[in-house]
């Protein structure tokens, strides 16, 4: 394989990046609720993570021990802090 | 021991790898297992954010399309574009080509330069209009505690990862490191992208100022 065939797949990658951050800032100046605009903006940002993590860090092309071994342990502990949220709201209804 | 052997080759047919399960260096290995609990470190400072976020009232909303935002934008892009270089430094590095691994490597090391000195000059703006760890003109004043705080250690990571970029890089340039040296240094950079990746969206997006409106 060429050495501009081979790298074309992470050209690609970067283009997708950089669109995916223009639209991120276009829809920060959409009047939507605050909500969707959080899952809007964390969801790509998720996407974006994987894309990093899969290609220009080749967890892609490591063997499947080694992603067992780090991603679901790693997703895990974030999702565990999620705890937080109750809290949260019950100081946001005492006033903040 | 033939059967202990025996056994230890089954296992090692089982995972694949042998004494080596992930086929990596340990070098590499030891980056991965920081990585995680580092990216650990970042998510407890975003659901931190996030926390007091959500339970303030009058969270401000201080970034103007200009130059908060265009300027933000500019680093992203930055960092962005370092990675593929970084990229770029790996690929040669893995091919031998010394001259062609250090440039890319200097041209990382220049977009993360440009990312800090952006990112300095807007600290220096929000301290200017009166924004500390303790108040700001704006609304909650745990928004300047938490701004700095978070921002302040992704910069703490961009400038090691320039330093650790410029270390292989003069390593590299001198015969000293070998392919593998340049892809762990690699990991560490593409993981100061990542983490911007959240804070971006997160604390310039969610707090572009729309009017006087908060939350």
């Amino acid at each position: 394989m060429s050495e501009q065939a081979s790298m074309k797949p992470m050209y690609i990658v970067w283009i997708w990046l950089l669109i995916i951050t223009v639209v991120e800032v276009l829809l920060a100046y959409f009047h939507v609720p605050v909500t969707i605009m959080l899952i809007s903006l964390m969801g790509m940002s998720i996407v974006k993570a994987a894309m990093i993590v899969a290609w220009f860090m080749h967890l892609k092309f490591e063997r499947v021990t080694l992603v067992l071994t780090l991603v679901p342990a790693t997703v895990m502990c974030i999702i565990l802090l999620n705890i937080v949220w109750p809290d949260s709201f019950r100081l946001g209804l005492l006033g903040g | 021991m033939a059967v202990a052997q025996s056994q230890s080759s089954g296992l090692a047919r089982f995972w694949g790898g042998g004494i080596h399960p992930y086929g990596i260096s340990h070098k590499k290995l030891g980056m991965w297992l920081f990585l995680a609990s580092d990216s650990l470190t970042f998510a407890a400072l975003i659901f931190g954010y996030a926390y007091l976020r959500n339970a303030s009232h009058d969270w401000p909303r201080p970034f103007e399309f200009y130059p908060s935002i265009v300027v933000s934008t500019a680093m992203t892009f930055c960092l962005l574009t370092s990675s593929l270089t970084m990229v770029l430094a790996v690929h040669h590095s893995q091919h031998g080509d010394a001259r062609k691994v250090v440039r890319w490597l200097v041209a990382t090391m220049v977009g993360g330069l440009a990312f800090l000195i952006l990112h300095a000059n807007e600290w220096r703006e929000l301290i200017q209009h009166g924004m500390t760890t303790r108040s700001n003109p704006w609304g909650d004043p745990m928004f300047g505690a938490t701004f700095f705080t978070m921002t302040g250690l992704h910069m703490f990571h961009v400038l090691t990862g320039v330093l650790y970029l410029g270390y292989v890089a003069l390593n590299h340039s001198r015969g000293k490191t070998e392919a593998d040296s340049v892809e762990v240094c690699g990991l560490y950079w593409h993981f100061v992208d990542l983490v911007w990746m959240f804070i971006f969206p997160l604390v310039y997006l969610m707090s572009v100022s729309l009017g006087s409106a908060t939350h």
